[in-house]
Parts: C-alpha cells; sequence; structure tokens
C-alpha cells in the first residue's frame, strides 16, 4: 500500500517536472509569437510577455509585403532542395560502390573520404578556394563545398550493406548491371535511410549561416539566415547604444523582427512534427556506427 | 582477362565514385594544400603558389598576440563549461521521459523537447535578445514592473555566459535524450520486474538498474565531448556574442573570421586554422585512445 502511494507521488512529481521543461522549451517561442501578434506601442512599453496585447496583424502584413523576404525565402527554399537532391545523389554514388566487398582499391578510397572528417583545411584556405573558383555570390557557393557529409556517407554506406547480398545476387543473374541493381533493388530497400539523410542535409542547409556569411555579399542572393541575422544585428546595436542617453532610434520595431523570425521558424516547425521519427532514427544510424 | 572481366562487370561503379573523388579532392583536399599560405605571405593577386615563403613568422606573430590566448582560452573556457552545465541535462531529462507514465504524454513530450535541436542559431539569438534584452528583453520588462533594476543580461560578460550556457542546455537537452532512451529501452525488462518483486522504489531502480544500463553511453559520450574541446562551432558564440562581451564571446572560430575575412590577414587567420585543427586532431585522437582503453570500443 505504502509502495503504491509512492509510486505515485513519484509518478505526479515526475509529471509535473516533465510538464515544466516541456513549458521552458516552448515559453519562448510562445513569446515570439505574442510579440509578432502585437502593437507596436504594447510591445514598446513592455507589456507583453505570453499573450498579445492589442492583438495586431501588421507586423505580418509588412513581412509578407516586404518583397526582399518573400524572394530571400524563395531562394532559400531552391537553395535547399538544390543542394539536398545533389547531396543526396552523391552521396548515393559514393556510398554503393563502397557497399561492394570485392571492389579493389576501396580500402584506399575508404581512407581518403575518413580523413577528411579528422582534418580540413580551415574556412581560409576554403574562402580562397571558393573565391577562385569564381563561387562568390553564386548559389553554388553554398551547394558544391558540403556536396558530401563524410559522416552521412558512412551512414549510408554502413545501413545499404546490411542489405542482403543475396537479392542483389539474384538480380544480378537477371542480367542486371550494378547501377541496375542499385536503381532497383538498392534504393528503394534503403528508402528509410535515404529520407533521414535527406532531411539531415534539408535542415543543415535550411539553417547553415556561416558560409552564407562568408560567401554571400549581394543582398539580392541573401538566405534567410543571412536576412535575419541583419535584424538580429540590428537588436543588438540598438541594446549596445541604449546606455549611451537618449536620442538613439529603433532599427526595426519588436513586433516586425519577431514576426521575422516566426515567419524563418514556421516551416521547420510545420514540418518537423511529421518527420520526426525519421529525424531520431538517424540519430540511432549514426550511434551504431559512431 | 580476368582485369578484364572484372572491369566489364564492375565499371559502373568506378564511375559513380569518380565525381565523389572529384568533390573530395577539389573541396576537402585542395583546402588542405591550400593552408601553405600559413607559412606565406599570402595576397591574392600572387595566389596560393606566387605568395612569398616566410617560414614560421606568422606563427611567432600568432604566438605573441594578446587576443589568440584570449579566444584560445575562452574557446576551452565555454567548451568546459557547456560540458558541465549541459552534460547531465540529457541524462536527466532521458529518466525522467522513461519513467513517464501515459505513454501519449511521453511521446508529446518527446516531440517538443526536441524541436530547440531544429532552430538555427541565428533564430535563437533573434529570440534570445527579444527575452533578455536590456531595454525591452522579456525578462526586463517583468522585472520593471516588480520595480527591480534591469539586469544587463547580454552586455555584462558574467551574465552573458549565464544567458550563453544556459541557451545551450534548452537548445541541446530534448535532443540529446535519444541515445539515453534508446540504451534506456535496451535494458532487460526482468532486472526491473526483479527489483519490483524485491520491493525496491523507483529511485533505486534508477540508481541501482536504470543508471548503470546507460554507463556504456554516458561514458563514451563524456570521451567524445572531451575530444571536441577546441572545436567550437562558429554560429552560437557569433551571433549571441556581441561587441561589449568580446573579452568572453570571441573564441577561435569567430578570431579567424575577423582577423581572415574582416581585415584581410589571410596568413594569420590561416595560422589560427591550422592551429586548431592540429591540436583538435590530438584531442579526438587521444579521446579516441582513452575510449578504446575504457570501453574496448574506439569511438572513431
Amino acid at each position: 500500500m505504502n509502495n503504491r502511494m509512492s509510486n505515485r507521488l513519484f509518478d505526479g512529481i515526475n509529471l509535473i517536472l516533465l510538464t515544466v521543461s516541456v513549458l521552458i522549451c516552448l515559453a519562448p517561442f510562445i513569446h515570439i509569437l505574442a510579440i509578432s501578434f502585437s502593437s507596436n506601442r504594447a510591445v514598446t512599453s513592455g507589456e507583453v510577455t505570453l499573450l498579445p496585447v492589442e492583438f495586431d496583424l501588421h507586423a505580418y502584413r509588412s513581412v509578407f509585403s516586404d518583397m526582399t523576404m518573400i524572394h530571400s525565402l524563395g531562394f532559400t527554399v531552391l537553395l535547399t532542395v538544390l543542394s539536398t537532391v545533389l547531396c543526396m545523389a552523391m552521396t548515393i554514388a559514393a556510398g554503393y560502390p563502397l557497399t561492394k566487398r570485392g571492389l579493389k582499391g576501396k580500402k584506399l578510397i575508404m581512407v581518403i573520404i575518413l580523413i577528411t572528417m579528422f582534418f580540413s583545411g580551415g574556412i581560409i584556405p576554403e574562402y580562397i578556394l571558393v573565391k577562385d573558383l569564381h563561387l562568390l555570390n553564386t548559389i553554388w557557393s553554398l551547394v558544391l563545398p558540403g556536396l558530401i557529409s563524410p559522416f552521412y556517407l558512412i551512414i549510408l554506406i554502413s545501413f545499404m550493406g546490411g542489405i542482403p547480398a543475396s537479392l542483389e545476387e539474384a538480380a544480378e543473374i537477371d542480367g542486371a548491371t550494378p547501377l541496375g541493381i542499385l536503381v532497383r533493388v538498392v534504393l528503394p530497400l534503403s528508402l528509410p535511410v535515404l529520407t533521414t539523410l535527406s532531411l539531415f542535409y534539408a535542415v543543415g542547409r535550411w539553417n547553415g549561416f556561416q558560409d552564407t556569411l562568408l560567401y554571400i555579399t549581394k543582398s539580392e542572393l541573401y538566405p534567410l539566415q543571412l536576412k535575419l541575422y541583419q535584424l538580429v544585428q540590428n537588436n543588438m546595436i540598438t541594446d549596445l547604444t541604449a546606455n549611451e542617453g537618449p536620442g538613439v532610434t529603433r532599427a526595426a520595431p519588436e513586433s516586425l523582427k519577431a514576426a521575422s523570425v516566426m515567419f524563418a521558424t514556421v516551416p521547420i516547425l510545420l514540418v518537423y512534427p511529421w518527420l520526426q521519427r525519421y529525424f531520431v532514427n538517424g540519430v540511432m544510424l549514426g550511434a551504431v556506427k559512431g | 582477362m580476368r582485369g578484364i572481366v572484372y572491369l566489364r562487370r564492375y565499371w559502373q561503379l568506378y564511375a559513380l565514385l569518380v565525381l565523389p573523388l572529384a568533390y573530395f579532392f577539389i573541396f576537402r583536399y585542395s583546402p588542405m594544400w591550400g593552408v601553405q599560405i600559413a607559412f606565406k605571405d599570402f595576397n591574392f593577386f600572387q595566389g596560393i603558389t606566387g605568395s612569398k615563403w616566410i617560414g614560421m613568422d606568422a606563427f611567432r606573430e600568432v604566438f605573441h598576440m594578446q587576443d589568440f590566448y584570449r579566444t584560445l582560452r575562452n574557446t576551452l573556457m565555454l567548451n568546459l563549461l557547456d560540458l558541465i552545465v549541459s552534460f547531465p541535462a540529457p541524462l536527466l531529462l532521458a529518466v525522467m521521459l522513461f519513467e513517464a507514465r501515459p505513454m501519449w504524454f511521453k511521446r508529446l513530450s518527446q516531440t517538443i523537447l526536441y524541436i530547440p535541436h531544429f532552430i538555427s542559431w541565428v533564430i535563437i539569438g533573434g529570440i534570445v535578445y527579444q527575452l533578455f534584452g536590456t531595454q525591452s528583453g522579456m525578462i526586463n520588462n517583468l522585472l520593471d514592473r516588480l520595480g527591480l533594476d534591469a539586469v544587463p543580461f547580454l552586455t555584462d560578460k558574467t551574465w552573458w555566459l549565464v544567458i550563453y550556457l544556459l541557451t545551450g542546455v534548452w537548445q541541446s537537452a530534448g535532443w540529446g535524450t535519444i541515445l539515453y532512451l534508446a540504451a534506456m529501452t535496451g535494458i532487460n525488462r526482468e532486472l526491473f520486474e526483479a527489483a519490483e518483486v524485491d520491493g525496491a522504489g523507483r529511485f533505486k531502480r534508477i540508481w541501482h538498474i536504470t543508471l548503470p544500463g546507460v554507463k556504456t553511453t554516458i561514458v563514451t559520450l563524456l570521451i567524445i565531448n572531451l575530444g571536441n574541446m577546441m572545436t567550437i562551432g562558429f554560429d552560437r558564440p557569433f551571433v549571441i556574442g556581441n561587441k561589449a562581451v568580446l573579452d568572453y564571446s570571441d573564441v577561435l572560430s569567430t578570431f579567424v573570421y575577423r582577423t581572415g575575412l574582416e581585415s584581410g590577414q589571410y596568413t594569420l587567420a590561416t595560422v589560427v586554422g591550422l592551429f586548431q585543427a592540429v591540436v583538435g586532431l590530438i584531442f579526438v585522437l587521444s579521446a579516441n585512445f582513452a575510449s578504446k582503453k575504457l570501453t574496448d570500443e574506439g569511438i572513431l
């Protein structure tokens, strides 16, 4: 009886603690959401906490009527799709041959790939390379340098390597070429890992910031993250100059910034819950090998 | 003859490898070749090969820079503090999730707790300023309403450090539970049942069964983290940091960016990058060695 009571107590406390954790996790988003739906006056006078004050859509109206913002979103979508497709094509092209046991030179190629996981030239030589290839201020500067992640490649190889060889042999006896086997047998069986890796590539590209800062200076090629960074940056400057006395004007209204943040976050929040299990699978696959 | 048969059978596989290998040579190996500018007086007109050799001069200059030691210290300090603050959180959260009763509640909590992992640092930076800004941040608004003075969360070094670390916990704690939860699900059910029969309470079961069951995971993750002490992402310190707290927020990655791309001192920045890469490699290799000793399993 006593045991049952303490069990219940434990469950109750655990539930409360978890609920608090979940709320801490969500509160920042709710606050930003509330700001984005509030009037400028209410935001500036600091009345907004977790609920909108003086409900107002002006911030979203200006974000959606800001053509540079829409353009940036369009560019980011294009960039993400293009780089995900190319990354996957290249990763598959590299991964499939390396699952073949009999392939001559496989060891050497694996070593060539593995070395890049532990050592890199660094930002500056990479920047010089991109500049020398005349890729600065092109979409390719954000696509080509990251085509294959050695880490994801290894996940793919270990997954494909687990496909029963008998299936491929059967196809080979039927006269299929290696390429035919890849397309008709291996890829359909690898669908879960392909989805997972595509998602990782896509999220990485969508959220990627450093390379956009390095390689893109033309504002019409600003991906969302870089565009958003400019807003955050303005935020910082007003915050820093705040101590220097009055007369400092704000860069952009807070509600507009909040709406922009939501604008860049919502696409992720919309797709994420449906794809969650693929992301989780990816972590497991990585852990098995890594 | 065997060679011809072999090629006829496998040429497609080699054809597939052509572009990926070209990628690795162009985008991964040629920058490594480009590292030679650390020993050269690099400028864009003469290019990598044309620039003059200067031996170790740039290294000597870097090792005399105050800023270099400051960023090196900050890199290690932020990583170490991050490890201390952020490492226990996922484990604690995983235990709570593992014990959580109604299944739907557990699932829902997981879904929500994973979200911050998918939010870019730029967005998190924006959120941080909305929450902790001195002028109009939510927290300071609340303090103001209580009649308290504003706290310079983002412009005071120590406060900034606290915010930096808490943001890290917020972003990574949920996602970090995945590996622990997987390990916990792998624990033999019978152990729990036997403990229950023996009258062990929930805390006892957690202490004697759940935690020992994830010991290997803990040790492995700890070693990986220690191995990455020299590696620090660029986005987080760059976006959350600001001029007022440069004393703490300036790390190797942001330093390389500033000296290289903002001031155009490519050689010096390459030296710093190379130093970081080499020392980082030593860290990772030692971590792997330690892992082999401790868990009979390498992490590489």
